[in-house]
């Protein structure tokens, strides 16, 4: 691997954390705010960070 | 189905005895991998990040580990797979044990006047005359060509041991709800998680209408993908789902589901988006009709590359051991390795489970986005 490859690899880290931790982030919220809907936040929160798992991951494969 | 409160700490009980004999697994891993090192098989870092890089690799070998015997000869413990080839000289087929876990290109097997060498897990046909493969600057063997391989490698034996598994547990299953309502066994652990799919993925994902269709496929890509995991877990070294070929077959199937079960109003959404003025639809046409391919690509990115990850950093921590053990001595860096694979083997676990609920989960909604019934105000 070369550097130019591992910055990259790192920058696409850091955008994924950020949008991992905003949708982490809002479900805590909106759990705290409704705790009834609990289960239809988990399940949006999870297909929307593996969304972005995909995204994420595909840079990286790409990068590779 | 209502479970009972017996049955249903039958299912917690049971639930944590497979929890547990994955720790378990994992820990044999561990320690069976730490002996093979020991005996001077992996020693330096470029070693052993060769040796994680041939795990996540497919191989013609079912192999489990090596150690040097007391004449300090290589022993090797596993078993051969059959490799099947289309050479120019037609189909040849015989054991892999021939190459006699050679894997540089060196030991040729002639075989109805072909000449084959394994280099990197590939087979290649060498040109008459050849004794050896020799590759150029780019790394194209010059001397030689690649067949076909229809071989079954460890990646499709595991695949066979799956599917397997599966018809005998689901067989069996569903031969006893003939009898009784309640299953026995096995059963008891699977029809909670049958339920969860039907219920909790296919139905409000797909709508009441049509989610009884899919769920034969939804079903069948979840335990696939999990069994495969969990299977991948276990010392025996198989990376069935880390290999992109499976996870590009699967996302296929949902690809191919997807758009031959897509109703009139999901091509017009794409060919011919309703509500936009001209100029705009004719751009968003290629835009929508690239997101379908994207959405199985994916699918497939997602699961080879959370597998593939999974496995490098089992087996990064594992060897651990090797690398601090000039650092803290050999009891000490094999108890740092064995409680941090320990512990990332738990959430392996964990991603065994989410990565198939997410595959099936996504294929459900691509799905239920498909079969769609708008209603036209």
């Amino acid at each position: 691997m070369t550097i130019p490859n591992l910055v990259g690899a790192g920058l696409i880290v850091i955008g994924a954390g950020m949008g991992l931790g905003k949708i982490g982030g809002s479900a805590m919220e909106g759990i705290a705010r409704q705790p009834e809907a609990a289960g239809k936040i988990q399940t949006a929160m999870i297909i929307i960070a593996a969304l972005l798992e995909g995204l994420a991951f595909g840079a990286l494969f790409l990068g590779k | 189905m209502r479970l009972g409160k017996t049955t249903r700490n039958k299912v917690v009980s049971l639930f944590s005895l497979f929890f547990f004999w994955g720790a378990l697994a994992a820990s044999d891993k561990a320690s069976s991998d730490i002996k093979s090192d020991e005996n001077g098989a992996v020693s330096s870092e470029t070693q052993i990040s060769e040796y994680i890089l041939h795990h996540i690799k497919d191989a013609h070998d079912f192999h489990l580990f090596s150690y040097n015997d007391s004449e300090g000869h290589r022993k090797h413990i596993g078993f051969p797979l059959p490799v099947i080839v289309k050479t120019s000289k037609g189909m040849v087929s015989f054991m892999s044990s021939e190459f006699h876990h050679d894997d540089s290109g060196h030991h040729v097997v002639e075989r109805s006047g072909v000449s084959l060498v394994k280099y990197h897990e590939k087979i290649y046909e060498l040109n008459p005359g050849a004794h050896e493969i020799a590759f150029d600057a780019e790394h194209h063997p010059t001397n030689a060509h690649a067949v076909l391989d229809l071989s079954i490698t460890k990646s499709i034996f595991g695949f066979l041991v799956v599917s397997i598994l599966m018809l005998l547990a689901f067989g069996r299953m569903a031969r006893q709800y003939k009898k009784q309502s309640i299953p026995t066994g096995l059963g008891r652990v699977l029809e909670p998680l049958v339920l969860y799919v039907r219920d909790e993925i296919a139905r409000p994902n797909i709508g009441e209408k049509h989610y009884r269709r899919f769920t034969g496929f939804l079903m069948t890509v979840f335990f696939f993908i999990w069994i495969s995991n969990l299977l991948g877990l276990t010392p025996l070294g198989f990376n069935i789902t880390g290999q992109i070929a499976v996870t590009f077959s699967l996302a296929l199937f949902t690809y191919l589901i997807t758009q031959f079960s897509g109703t009139k109003d999901y091509w017009k959404h794409i060919f011919w988006m309703p509500g936009v003025p001209v100029p705009m639809k004719i751009i968003l046409a290629p835009i929508e009709l690239l997101g379908t391919l994207t959405k199985p690509f994916s699918l497939m990115i997602r699961l080879f590359a959370n597998i593939s990850a999974g496995h490098i950093v089992v087996m990064s921590l594992i060897s651990i051991a090797i690398i601090m053990k000039s650092s803290l001595g050999a009891t000490g860096a094999t108890l740092l390795s064995f409680a941090l694979s320990f512990f990332l083997t738990l959430i392996e676990l964990l991603v065994a489970f989410l990565q198939a609920y997410i595959f099936t989960m996504l294929s459900a909604l691509f799905i239920g986005m498909a079969v769609e019934e708008h209603d036209h105000h």
